[in-house]
């Protein structure tokens, strides 16, 4: 099987060590990871983490069942690229001096949609929201004019089905506890 | 239940030390037996125990190792949840083995450990270890507290995850501060943690798609894993068994969960497990797998394994289902419960002429292998006949432990089990120095029944120290090393696969019935096959603790085996075969 890239949305509760327990799996398999970001999902007290790595789809599967068996991961899904829409924030910090003495900056800003986040007499911060390769482009555009600083955010991901994944996870998993309390 | 509410609310008054909390929430617990080892980080929860010792038993190890090993024999032979205690750096961190031994092997145990004062946490304190970060990877849960009023809660969590689904070790780790701290006891079991499903209900369709394959299968072959013991479905099993007509054959841990004179128990699967079962895995038409994880040390090359059968996997953990085998129907379930709605779907059935299919091959090994290791003819004494002879002298009515090496495959080869939960083996992690003091908590966890602990003369030496423990707590404990001066089943190896060359594993042993009786323990020596069968009758005639010295022939070899990654049905019996 080939390997590619793909994104894997695990949703926990907000402990602390979790991210520790959840990045040790992917030490373990010796799978690097690309790209992760952990914040508050759209449910209080429920945390997403989203992580991007290149494996083969049958070792992502059996990944994600065993992320889901640490007690405090409620979901873990992947995906592939294409069933997602998914974009990473970029910054760029150039001299204000740069941006003055010419307008190849400012054209840069205009053609890659990016836009000026705060000049001050010393230096100037653009950002640029987008996938990897669209950063990067304007990073190599940028840099011959004097890039001071550049820093790309992990990856955030968010479905191409209709309904939120996670809220009908947990309507389900309230069902089965009482269908299992029942019988138990 | 209005009672029991009532009580807690009477219990919730009360003003008590964090320490005190966690001693009283152990009892709510049903906890009766502690092993641990004191140290200045767990101080106050010792001290807070001293007042309980009416209620609750502390057994002293000689090492935290000793400690959760015995932890894990007990909750092995009980079925309860083993506990032990230790303190904060070296006392944690000597945890670890045990805490990694019983993950793989699915052993319910909550351990304490105590932790430097809140304020010094990673300030590299005297004894501060981080135990939570360490323990991680090879805990079902762990968590630190360092507030005396979280203590009810996490230990009555802990409980709950350490026993439900996929049983599993969980470490609490307890900073000193809040063992000293003021709060109330308030105890409320937990039943269900929102982000933490043990168990699925079953598809109804996973079980007739299930009892379709077996009603219709002509060569059906059933896998018993230590999952049946943990449901508690041995009796069910049988019944299933019976009904269908289906022979069956187990792994190291499944062993014990049928009683091995069954005439449908075919035997024990995997790299030194039987003839027949083995070949027979790569000819059966249906593999129906219940409460096993397809470890490698059991399929052999997967590649190879079983590709003419449909496979059924029955298996509580989801993520062992379709890991390592593919799965034509999974039922994710307790197999307790699998078995008990498959029993109502599956046909009155016979496969006896399936079942004789078996015979040349069990005959094939007695007369290879299994004659020549229980009745041997040439004059050194073999491990095979010391398990064999005390097994037959105790009826097969004992709790056998285990270490690991050739002694482990022998002993389980040749043991034969009566009852559920009396073949007490680290099985996924194959720890060295496990079976004594697991064999001193299968002891505490069952009194009724004397323990034999089979032991190489290297894994002894690993926990030796435990000989204490057993004599202190005055044990019905019986240790028998079966002393080949080697390493032997790395020698063993060396001599199959490294061309003879034995690069340490020669052991100088030290006089280990000097040893024994400097713990105060009876002990023997045997050398002469005259003397062991008067041996094992006086051993077995002792009450309490007694050491049993064999010294065997130092250059055997364990067969059947299949050699690491080969097919299954490669097996060899021997060495030329
Ligand atoms: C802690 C640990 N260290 C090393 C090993 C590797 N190992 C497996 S079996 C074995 C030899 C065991 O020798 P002994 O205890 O004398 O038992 P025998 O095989 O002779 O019965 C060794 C070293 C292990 N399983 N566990």
């Amino acid at each position: 099987m080939q390997k590619q890239e793909f994104t894997i949305s695990a949703y926990t509760e907000n402990t602390i060590g979790l991210l520790n327990r959840i990045t040790i799996m992917f030490t373990r398999r010796r799978m690097n990871i690309d790209s992760l970001t952990v914040s508050e999902s759209a449910i209080a007290g429920i945390s997403k983490f989203t992580i991007v790595v290149k494996d083969t789809e049958e070792r992502i599967r059996k990944l994600c069942v065993q992320i889901e068996r640490h007690v405090e991961v409620l979901k873990c899904f992947y995906h592939r690229n294409d069933e997602v829409v998914h974009q990473e924030v970029a910054l760029y910090k150039v001299s204000s001096e740069s941006l003055l003495s010419g307008d190849h900056i400012e054209k840069l800003v205009r053609e890659y949609n990016a836009r000026i986040l705060e000049i001050t007499p010393n230096f100037t911060v653009i950002e640029k929201t987008g996938h990897k390769a669209e950063t990067q482009e304007l990073f190599e555009k940028l840099n011959p004019h004097g890039v001071l600083q550049f820093i790309r955010s992990g990856r955030v991901a968010i479905t191409r089905s209709n309904i939120e994944k996670l809220s009908e996870f947990l309507r389900e998993r309230d069902r089965v506890q009482t269908v299992l309390d029942h019988n138990n | 239940m209005t009672t029991q509410n009532n009580s807690s609310l009477e219990r919730d008054e009360e003003n008590v030390t964090g320490a005190q909390a966690l001693i009283k929430s152990l009892l709510e617990e049903g906890v009766d037996t502690i092993f641990g080892y004191p140290g200045g980080a767990i101080m106050p929860v010792y001290d807070a125990l001293y007042d309980f010792l009416d209620k609750v038993n502390h057994v002293l190890t000689r090492h935290e190792q000793g400690a959760i090993h015995a932890a894990q024999g007990y909750a092995r032979v009980s079925g309860k949840v083993g506990v032990c205690f230790a303190t904060s750096g070296p006392g944690a961190t000597n945890l670890i083995t045990g805490i990694a031994d019983a993950m793989i092997d699915s052993t319910p145990l909550v351990c304490f450990t105590g932790q430097v004062t809140s304020p010094l946490l990673g300030t590299d304190a005297f004894q501060e270890s981080d135990i939570v970060g360490m323990s991680m990877p090879v805990t079902k849960w762990n968590y630190q507290i360092t507030d005396a009023d979280e203590i009810t809660d996490v230990v009555a969590k802990a409980f709950f995850i350490a026993k439900s689904g996929r049983p599993g070790p969980v470490l609490i780790d307890i900073s000193k501060d809040a063992q000293f701290a003021p709060t109330s006891f308030k105890y409320k079991k937990y039943r269900r943690i929102r982000s933490y499903l043990p168990e699925q209900p079953v598809e109804k369709k996973s079980l007739i798609d299930a009892a379709r394959l077996i009603n219709q299968a002509k060569k059906p072959l059933m896998l018993v894993g230590q999952g049946v013991v943990l449901s508690g479905a041995e009796k069910v099993l049988l019944q299933f068994a019976e009904k269908t007509g289906i022979p069956m054959a187990s792994t190291l841990l499944g062993l014990s969960a049928v009683p091995s004179d069954h005439p449908l128990w075919k035997g024990m699967l995997g790299m030194h497990g039987n003839y027949g079962p083995n070949v027979m895995t790569n000819e059966c038409d249906l593999l129906l797998a219940v409460g096993m994880r397809f470890d490698d040390r059991v399929t052999g090359d997967i590649k190879t394994y079983a590709t003419q059968a449909k496979v059924i996997h029955v298996e509580i953990d989801p993520s062992e289902i379709n890991k390592n085998i593919p799965a034509e129907v999974a039922i994710c379930s307790d197999a307790k419960k699998a078995l008990k709605m498959l029993l109502k779907l599956v046909k009155d059935n016979d496969h006896t002429a399936w079942c004789n299919e078996f015979v040349p091959f069990q005959e094939a090994e007695y007369e290879k292998v299994i004659e020549k290791d229980i009745y041997p003819s040439k004059p050194g004494l073999t491990m095979g006949e010391v398990v064999h002879q005390v097994a037959e002298a105790t009826n097969h009515d004992a709790i056998m432990a285990t270490d690991v090496g050739q002694q482990q495959m022998i002993a389980a080869r040749y043991f034969k089990f009566k009852n559920s939960r009396s073949c007490i083996t680290s099985g996924g992690l194959g720890t060295m120095g496990f079976g004594l003091p697991a064999a001193v908590g299968a002891a505490v966890g069952n009194p009724t029944k004397p323990v034999i602990a089979f032991l190489g003369d290297g894994g002894y030496q690993m926990t030796i120290q435990e000989m204490a423990t057993i004599k202190q707590e005055n044990l019905n404990v019986k240790v028998v090393v079966l002393n080949n001066e080697f390493l032997g089943m790395v020698r063993q190896w060396q001599e199959l696969f490294f061309d003879r060359r034995y690069s340490f594993t020669e052991m100088h042993n030290p006089d280990f019935i000097k040893i024994a009786e400097g713990y105060g323990i009876p002990a023997r020596l045997v050398r002469e096959r005259d003397d062991l069968a008067a041996a094992i009758d006086e051993m077995l005639a002792q009450e309490g603790p007694y050491f049993l010295e064999v010294r065997v022939e130092k250059e055997d070899n364990v067969f059947p085996m299949v050699p690491s990654g080969a097919t299954i049905s490669d097996v060899r019996l021997g060495p030329n075969s």
